[in-house]
């Protein structure tokens, strides 16, 4: 299906456009430059590994770390199962099929390609603290250091919320860590190209990011790998022919690792004027939005957010049919509706946020196309559907009569 | 999700949509029957409202709905549906028929079982304010719905 040209993305927290220029230099590397990188031998072989090569310097820079020390893999959902799996079968404690093999720490909110490896780890006799945070939807440093053990062998706390945008205190808890000799991951993924990094600043061990959502092409993502103080080691997920220093084998991907490397130059030249940019965007769209409109809440902390997710609720309305009303707009909601397991976000049950107002929320995702213009649009074209939808919801009219919808007993189905 | 056409116009232009008054002001009308289904943690609820003739016909039906697209659709069809008939008439409305004419798909399957269910609930509320009225229609049989 072909897009209208009338469609709004707020959807950049998903994934991004590839921004064209990113694909112009993947171009050469699909019909004339197509060596396999491990060929050593000729000069098809020579050039994907130098453009691989300098893709790996133009990653490393977006977050002050060397060259050697950045893998490629297929994505942010791999860099993570690689590092958490990987650290904690080398570090383990006790050999494979007995128990008391390690203790790890993560949180609740993180995403489940994190969540789901550290449950696996725990059918593996590895033992998992998960961490709940507050109301602001953040983990903090003290929460890990109460939770920490003397067998903990791997935090792994996310830099920012997918959906709510919300930002851990990763600095902190990356020098805890270090502190202690733990290992410490964070998965990036909404982080790095859009927000500063500095692994040696922020002591971060290893880090899972995305080339999609940095307007690079889907299907490529990288995992820093610490070299030194320490030299973090891993064991692979897939074996083969040892490309990657060995720990992710396979025929690089040289076209998505050539587009990848361009997104991460491209992020680190927009810097603070695009961050600067996207915040002005986000303030206008909930500024429109919560002086429109009663009872709409702004979900997580309310400076503590990356610039470039907003992530609201609109009582007394279901997110699905809000969507309905707002068809022009691409953005995604916590409503049961809209995903497959017919259960509100758990992030946002995860922040306390009750499941009327999580089934009433919408995310919207600002990026690198997103205009004034747009968000003027978004706002206006939000509050007609809103409502629109409370104009026929029996629950707006309790709300308006005074009466706590909470309080009342109702027939679940 | 695409949605079918039906669905699309239910929810641009929702038919009967409203209430007889405040929930306080028709739990003291005997020709109102009101029926409130679902829970708003589950991400839907509808409330419909009939107004029923001494004799036992639905005059004219009201609803109101927080939930999905497709729950906005099936609560209205259901107003537009038992309109005019006699409430035991009203209740020989399965949701099988809402899910046809809506073309609503398997996951979308329980917004029509909620719409049966309220017609039921607003019914037997009817029923409940009318006892004598409950006597004279008492084919009306008992079925109990799987959601």
């Amino acid at each position: 299906m072909t897009v209208p040209p009338a469609m709004i993305y707020l959807d950049n927290a998903a994934t991004t456009r590839c921004d064209p220029r990113v694909l112009e230099a993947m171009l050469p590397y699909f019909c004339d430059q197509y060596g396999n990188a491990g060929s050593r031998n000729h000069r098809f072989g020579w050039e994907s590994e130098d453009a691989i090569e300098r893709a790996r310097e133009q990653c490393a820079a977006l977050l002050g770390a060397q060259p050697k020390e950045v893998i490629f893999t297929s994505g942010a959902t791999e860099s993570n199962n690689l590092a958490i799996r990987g650290t904690a079968n080398l570090y383990a404690k006790a050999p494979a099929g007995s128990p008391g093999r390690g203790h790890v720490i993560t949180d609740i909110i993180e995403h489940k390609a994190v969540l789901d490896p550290c449950k696996r780890l725990q059918r593996e006799g590895f033992e998992v603290t998960f961490l709940e945070p507050g109301t602001d939807g953040i983990i903090t440093r003290a929460m890990v250091e109460a939770a920490l053990r003397p067998d903990t062998i791997l935090v792994t706390v996310m830099w920012t919320n997918n959906e709510i945008g919300t930002i851990n205190e990763v600095p902190q808890i990356g020098a805890l860590c270090h502190e202690r000799d733990i290992i410490f991951h964070t998965d990036a993924t909404q982080w790095a190209g859009k927000m500063p990094v500095d692994v040696e600043a922020d002591h971060i061990d290893l880090l899972s990011w995305s080339s999609h959502k940095i307007y690079g092409p889907k299907g490529v993502g990288g995992l820093y790998v610490r070299r030194r103080r320490p030299r973090v080691r891993l064991e692979a997920l897939v074996d083969g022919g040892g490309q990657e220093r060995g720990m992710r084998s396979g025929t690089q991907n040289v076209t998505g690792i050539v587009g990848f490397g361009k997104a991460c130059e491209l992020c680190a030249a927009g810097g603070d004027a695009e961050r600067q940019r996207l915040l002005g965007l986000r303030n206008r769209l909930e500024a429109g939005l919560t002086s429109a409109m009663d009872v709409v809440q702004v979900n997580g902390h309310s400076t503590k957010r990356v610039p470039h997710i907003s992530n609201i609720s609109f009582g007394f309305v279901e997110g699905e049919s809000l969507m309905m009303g707002i068809a022009e707009i691409a953005c995604s909601s916590g409503s049961a509706c809209t995903s497959a397991s017919l259960e509100p976000s758990y992030v946002l049950k995860g922040l306390g946020v009750g499941d009327e107002l999580a089934h009433s929320s919408l995310r919207l995702s600002f990026g690198r196309w997103t205009t004034e213009a747009e968000v003027g649009h978004a706002i206006t074209s939000i509050t007609a559907a809103v409502n629109h939808l409370r104009a026929m919801s029996p629950l707006y009219d309790l709300h308006k009569e005074g009466i706590d919808i909470s309080k009342i007993e109702w027939q679940q189905h | 999700m695409a949605y079918s056409e039906k669905v699309i116009d239910h929810y641009k232009h929702p038919r009967n949509v409203g209430a007889f008054g405040t929930s306080g002001e028709v739990k003291e009308r005997k020709d109102i029957g009101v029926g409130i289904v679902g829970a708003p943690e589950c991400g839907d609820v509808m409330q419909l409202q009939i107004r029923v003739s001494s004799e036992g016909r639905i005059e004219e039906a009201k609803f109101k709905c927080f939930g999905c697209g497709s729950a906005i659709a099936s609560s209205s069809l259901a107003t537009e549906w038992i309109r005019g008939r006699t409430v035991d008439d009203a209740l020989t409305i399965k949701n099988t028929k809402i899910v046809e004419e809506l073309a609503l798909p398997p996951v979308k399957i329980h917004c029509s079982v909620l719409a049966e269910d309220s017609i039921r609930a607003a019914i037997e509320d009817w029923k409940k304010k009318n006892p004598g009225a409950a006597d004279a229609a008492t084919t009306a049989p008992t079925t109990t719905t799987t959601a």
